[in-house]
């Protein structure tokens, strides 16, 4: 069976993010990049269904210019077997990206889809679905747990409320949650291997994708920002102030 | 413009996150709601007396049972071109089903929705809630999400709207429901309470964790949260998590005991009314946003905490 692996590269997920003095945009220089927490589950989850034998191959793509070489490097480092970079500076939204995968998933054909649930930038959570829908394929989102029975995926998603599962046919779209595994740490001899690993560079505008953007940003802006609080010394003090000051309770 | 919700319910009763919604789309226009289920009798007719809900759409199939996007994204994109926005709440049930309808559409979604501005242009949240966006769209289908806790939710009763009924579209059989674990509890649903009393990692363990916070609560009649960190531990089931990635929630008032503070926890409750930290460590993030913060032992202060209110 084949795995395709989404990845993306963001803004790490420890760095406090500012705007740039203009506000037209987050200050992205000198800023540490990285692979999207999600996405990097989605990549350990492949590569551990390689390990046990349920895949044949593990294949990561990622979307942008040169630089988002980067992150595929590290999948490839993680046991991912070849990458695929879909070089292009256009601007694209979930649904330009879900586009540019399907088409990608027409060329490889693989039976599972592994996408992390959302990035860390965008917040968006859309793209896994979004894939899916163009393929005409089972989705499993939000998911903590996989298996594979009868040439069917049997998954646990995580819903308000508990947990869900879902039998899904198969090609299947599928994105991870945070607790469907803890990825590995990269070792050095990995990271000299990925070097020598596969990394095929495909234009975006070979692909045939209708890709237009609809929708505009128009400013951005820091939230409102909380105002300084006080430090009290006592429970008691503590409960008087809840009371008669802050009447919470 | 005529905007349809799409209702979120277990066939017996429509889910408060829906409410959310219906308030968010009455700013846009005449509502909509659509009721898809099996055997949803009751579920649209407590749909029809939610108020600012002018009419509601039935439809019976037992394929609509579970309310799987794989069944109700198509039978949705089949309206393309009878309303101007399609909108859920932003629950786990709307994010997964509103960028399936999108795709199928070919039009792209605004997720999270925090404010309207006016028709086409919406504020929401990116970066964990760090970064507000003021964002236009030129598509004629509008397919929105909207985050509960930015939107009052509309009142159960009061309204009167007419039924419609009608017809399913073919099965996909693409994904078949299995099962449901539902986490069993008395409590107020963590994104609607108005007290949520919520622990970390400091709390050492389950045990401890149960037995400080349950009497605290208890006292609050509050929710319970909880910091990824204490899930992963083990402390509390995953739909407990207050963060990024977990629930979204605004209470009057937010207490968060022995959690750091996070980037991608203080996403989840940065709207709270009041913020209360306890924590050992005066350095802890979680002072710099809480209207009061108390240093010390947790596992000497919440009990005294309990005892006094």
């Amino acid at each position: 069976m084949k795995v395709l692996v989404a990845v993306k590269q963001v803004i790490d997920h420890n760095v406090r993010i500012r705007l740039k003095g203009d506000k037209s945009a987050v200050e992205t220089d000198n800023v540490k990049l990285s692979i999207n927490p999600f996405d990097e589950i989605a990549v350990e989850e492949a590569v551990r269904l390689k390990e046990k034998g349920t895949a044949s191959e593990v294949i990561a793509v990622s979307i942008g210019t040169k630089n988002v070489e980067e992150v595929l490097r590290s999948a490839l480092a993680m046991g991912a077997d070849k990458a695929i970079l879909v070089n292009t500076d256009m601007k694209l939204d979930s649904l330009g990206v879900a586009k540019i995968l399907a088409k990608i998933g027409e060329r490889e054909q693989p039976s599972l889809y592994l996408l992390g649930k959302q990035s860390i930038d965008r917040d968006a959570n859309q793209t896994p679905q979004m894939l899916a829908a163009l393929l005409n394929a089972s989705q499993g989102t939000y998911i903590n747990e996989i298996a594979f029975d009868n040439n069917r995926a049997v998954i646990t998603r995580e819903i308000d409320g508990g947990m869900e599962t879902l039998s899904l046919s198969l090609p299947a779209v599928v994105s991870s949650d945070l607790r469907l595994n803890e990825p590995r740490f990269i070792k050095l001899p990995s990271i000299m291997q990925a070097r020598r690993k596969p990394l095929e560079v495909i234009e975006l505008d070979s692909l045939g994708c209708t890709i237009r953007l609809k929708t505009k940003v128009e400013a951005l802006r820091e939230p409102e920002g909380r105002k300084a609080g006080v430090m009290v010394t006592s429970v008691e003090e503590l409960v008087n102030k809840l009371k008669h000051e802050a009447k919470v309770i | 413009m005529k905007v349809l919700v799409i209702a979120e319910h277990n066939n017996d009763a429509i889910l408060h996150s829906t409410l959310h919604a219906v308030t968010a789309a009455q700013a846009l226009g005449e509502v909509t709601l659509l009721v898809a289920g099996f055997q949803q009798e009751k579920a649209v007719e407590v749909a029809s007396k939610i108020a600012g809900v002018n009419h509601v759409i039935s439809v019976n199939a037992e394929h609509y049972q579970h309310q799987l996007p794989e069944e109700l994204a198509p039978l949705v994109a089949s309206l393309k071109g009878q309303y101007g926005a399609f909108t859920a709440t932003a629950s786990v049930f709307g994010k997964n089903l509103m960028p399936r309808i999108a795709a199928l559409m070919d039009v792209s979604q605004i997720s999270d929705i925090t404010k309207i501005v006016n028709a086409n242009t919406f504020e929401h949240p990116i970066y964990a809630g760090n970064v507000i966006e003021t964002i236009s769209t030129t598509e004629e289908t509008l397919v929105l999400t909207f985050r509960s806790t930015a939107f009052e939710a509309s009142a159960v009763e009061g309204g009167n709207a007419n039924v419609v009924n009608m017809d399913a579209i073919a099965v996909t059989n693409l994904t078949q429901f299995v099962s449901a674990n539902l986490t069993k509890s008395d409590r107020p649903e963590l994104g609607q309470a108005k007290v949520i009393v919520s622990g970390g990692r400091a709390l050492q363990s389950k045990d401890q964790f149960e037995t400080l916070l349950t009497p605290l609560a208890d006292k609050l009649n509050a929710a319970i949260g909880a910091s990824r960190a204490a899930v992963d531990s083990g402390f509390v089931a995953n739909d407990y998590q207050v963060g990024q990635t977990g629930k979204i929630v605004a209470p009057e008032l937010y207490l968060a005991l022995g959690i750091s503070g996070a980037i991608q926890h203080i996403a989840g409750m940065q709207g709270s009314k009041v913020i209360v930290a306890i924590n050992k460590d005066p350095d802890a993030a979680i002072f710099k946003i809480a209207d009061y913060g108390l240093v010390g032992d947790l596992f000497e202060i919440i009990p005294q905490l309990t005892e006094q209110l």
